[in-house]
């Protein structure tokens, strides 16, 4: 399986670009916190909140113990309501299955809700070749869409763009709508209302995610706010569902739990505007809906982790928390992990799918500080994931030459404490000396890396060992 | 199609799977709840309460009238007040069909919305107290795009259909037959406020896609 315009092996270099554009930085910066505190609020206001999360954890590996059960329940569900369901064993096969639904149908554009799978299997590429037109409806996505680019946040695609930026965006593409002024907001989501809403009325297929997949009815689930991914189906006549085989549930009941999670985490909204259960094509006495319903259940990958130590993961309900408590996510952004999936998860999971040869340089993309963990509402252990991956990366002596012998020199220094004492309370003294005048660091010879984009404080003058030894206390 | 079906499966059953029961598709049939916190308990006296306060934190706007037949008369209100024609689609519903609309000098076409509509009216399937939440679901008397296509989505709700959790829904949907694959409405949507963005910088703009204003009709009469 492959992970489609997979760039991670460039991590290192598109870090440093995301962290010299000064414009991205300041984008990054000013939303800093502002998910976090909203998330840390709806949290707050639930008591049972970790209740609900420790519930919620055993629903999802009770699932992953009985995958094949539950999809075969799903599956008998969903023909019983009519629909059809596909199986993908990889992102070619899933391109394929779709391609060819779009064929049947005669289609010659696709309206789109919001789709993580559909970014891993690399799907708009690959309908555009085949000449057919698929168009991105969730804001953020169009944002991005217009752009060339890929989302850089689960949750919040063009969370990378600001407004000056958009609004030069929608005045080059929008051709027939007069242009916009950046500060004119409520002008820029009237022309992408507009747009878009011609859009779906035209599509003769449309495209979501699901959210959770229901065994129990065959219900494909979606939450969005805007309420696009329900005139993505509604609108058009054919329905297609993306979803990875690991969204399923037992119960509506199951789905209810995940629920009060979710949006909680990911916006700290208590729901999202809208919740949406289908099934099947529309009724016979149905005003509206899709004439047919096809759900494609994509592996691409997936069942690879579930007899392995990494196997958490498949818990994930996509919620974006964990981006946000990342502070190397907030400095580098979405894009630098050349990977659908960005973050602490995106780190974690990439490599895991798509497999550390190409990846390698993810699962060092964390100062394994725990805040993931800390905020994830499937708690998933992102930083034990990390780690394991590196001793993997490091066993298959892939890791570079300079890091190896750097870690053995250091292996030989740390289990000598009198070499230890003597270099550290050398360098320490040089240091400080090194960095009086400042407090601070900018450049140090051997550490450019490091130094580059930040500063090193310099250290006090003695090492901890000595003072403590000359009897200070604290 | 079908060897990806069975390579799928095939992979899934050569994994090792530690908590594995023998029957475990009795649980879909069990119904079972999980924990339900404290805000979804609330009793009947609050109910109602807690679904206006909720609503309305989420930017809808709720008016409590007597009986169905004030319903034109405040929808005519509600009209006047945003300065609206005094034009609407409304669902096929028999409570909105038997209304007086024309005594209300209210144009009242019955039928699904048009992407021209500026208004619509539908009547809600059941709501939930816990987060403001309206559930509406598709059939004959209840086209789904209503609660889409125009900027002004009015839903007539009664309040003996206001239940604590979502998991009361579903008991509802069950206890009507409507709950199994091949009896389930097409659609089943969630409506919690209006239609909503952050995307542009994070600020919060309504009415992106579907409605930018919700109001809801809540009727006391049974
Ligand atoms: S790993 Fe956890 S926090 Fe991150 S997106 Fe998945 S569920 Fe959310």
């Amino acid at each position: 399986m492959t992970l489609h315009r997979l760039r991670s092996e460039r991590f290192r270099d598109s870090a440093d670009e995301a962290l010299s554009d000064a414009e991205l930085q300041a984008n990054l910066a000013k939303l800093r916190g502002n998910f976090l505190a909203r998330r840390a609020r709806a949290r707050d206001s639930l008591p049972e909140f970790d209740a609900l999360v420790d519930e919620a954890v055993g629903i999802k590996n009770h699932v992953l113990d009985h995958l094949d059960t539950y999809l075969v329940a799903f599956e008998e569900a969903v023909e019983a309501s009519g629909g059809t369901v596909h199986w993908a064993r990889d992102d070619a096969e899933a391109r394929r299955v779709v391609l060819q639904i779009c064929r049947d149908a005669g289609a010659s554009t696709v309206t789109k809700g919001k789709t993580m799978v559909s970014e891993e299997i690399g799907l708009n590429d690959w309908l555009d070749e085949a000449g057919i037109e698929a168009v991105e409806t969730d804001l953020g996505e169009y944002i991005v869409q217009l752009a060339g680019e890929t989302p850089s946040h689960i949750i919040a695609p063009a969370i990378h763009k600001n407004r000056r930026q958009i609004s030069a965006l929608f005045n080059h593409h929008h051709k027939n709508l007069p242009d916009r002024e950046a500060d004119d907001l409520d002008g820029l989501l009237a022309d992408a209302r507009q747009m878009l809403r011609g859009r779906f009325l035209a599509a003769d297929v449309g495209i979501t995610g699901a959210n959770f997949l229901i065994a129990e009815t065959g219900q494909t689930v979606i939450v969005t706010n805007e309420g696009n991914g329900d005139l993505t189906q509604l609108l058009s006549g054919v329905h297609v569902v993306l979803a990875g085989i690991e969204k399923i549930v037992p119960t509506l009941e199951d789905a209810s739990t995940l629920l009060r999670l979710l949006a909680r985490s990911a916006t700290g909204q208590d729901m999202t505007s809208y919740t949406t259960f289908s099934a099947g094509p529309r009724r016979h006495d149905d005003h509206d809906g899709p004439d047919s319903f096809h759900v494609v259940l994509v592996d691409n990958g997936r069942t690879g982790l579930l007899g392995g130590p990494n196997r958490d993961l498949l818990r994930c309900i996509r919620c974006g928390c964990c981006l946000n408590a990342c502070p190397v996510y907030a400095k580098v952004g979405g894009h630098a992990y050349g990977s659908p999936y960005s973050g602490p998860v995106g780190a974690a999971l990439t490599p895991s799918l798509a497999g550390l040869a190409s990846t390698s340089h993810l699962p060092n993309a964390s100062s394994l500080c725990g805040r993931c963990e800390e905020v994830c509402p499937m708690r998933i252990p992102l930083p034990g994931i990390l780690r394991r991956l590196r001793n993997e990366e490091a066993e298959r002596g892939a890791s570079p030459p300079v890091m190896r012998t750097g870690l053995q020199l250091w292996s030989v220094i740390a289990a000598r404490p009198w070499i230890y004492r003597v270099l550290t309370s050398l360098t320490t003294r040089l240091l400080a000396a090194m960095g009086r005048r400042r407090g601070h660091l900018p450049r140090l010879p051997l550490t450019r890396a490091w130094t580059r984009t930040r500063d090193l404080a310099s250290p006090a003058g003695a090492t901890f060992q000595s003072r403590w030894k000359a009897g200070e206390r604290p | 199609m079908s060897d990806a079906r069975h390579a799928i499966l095939s992979r899934i059953r050569e994994a090792s799977l530690p908590g594995r029961e023998r029957d475990a598709t009795a649980r879909l049939r069990r119904h079972r709840r999980n924990l339900q916190p404290e805000c979804a308990r609330s009793s009947d006296a609050e109910l109602i309460d807690v679904f206006v306060r909720k609503a309305e934190a989420v930017q809808a706007s709720v008016v409590r009238v007597a009986g169905l037949e004030d319903v034109p008369p405040e929808v005519s209100r509600y009209l006047r007040h945003r300065n609206l024609p005094a034009h609407v689609a409304v669902a096929p519903h028999d409570d909105l069909e038997s209304m007086d609309w024309a005594a209300m000098t209210i144009t009242a076409e019955r039928r699904k919305p048009l992407d021209s509509d500026h208004c619509g009216v539908n009547r809600a399937f059941c709501a939930v107290a816990e987060s403001g939440t309206l559930i509406m679901t598709s059939g004959p008397d209840s086209p789904s795009t209503m609660n889409f296509l125009p900027e002004t989505h009015i839903a007539v709700l009664k309040e003996s259909d206001i239940v604590g959790a979502a998991e009361d829904v579903w008991d509802r949907l069950r206890a009507s037959g409507r709950a199994s694959a091949g009896s389930l409405p097409r659609t089943v949507n969630m409506i919690t406020g209006v239609s909503r963005t952050g995307d542009i910088e994070q600020t919060i703009q309504t009415g992106v896609h579907g409605p930018r204003h919700l109001h809801i009709v809540l009727v006391k009469e049974t």
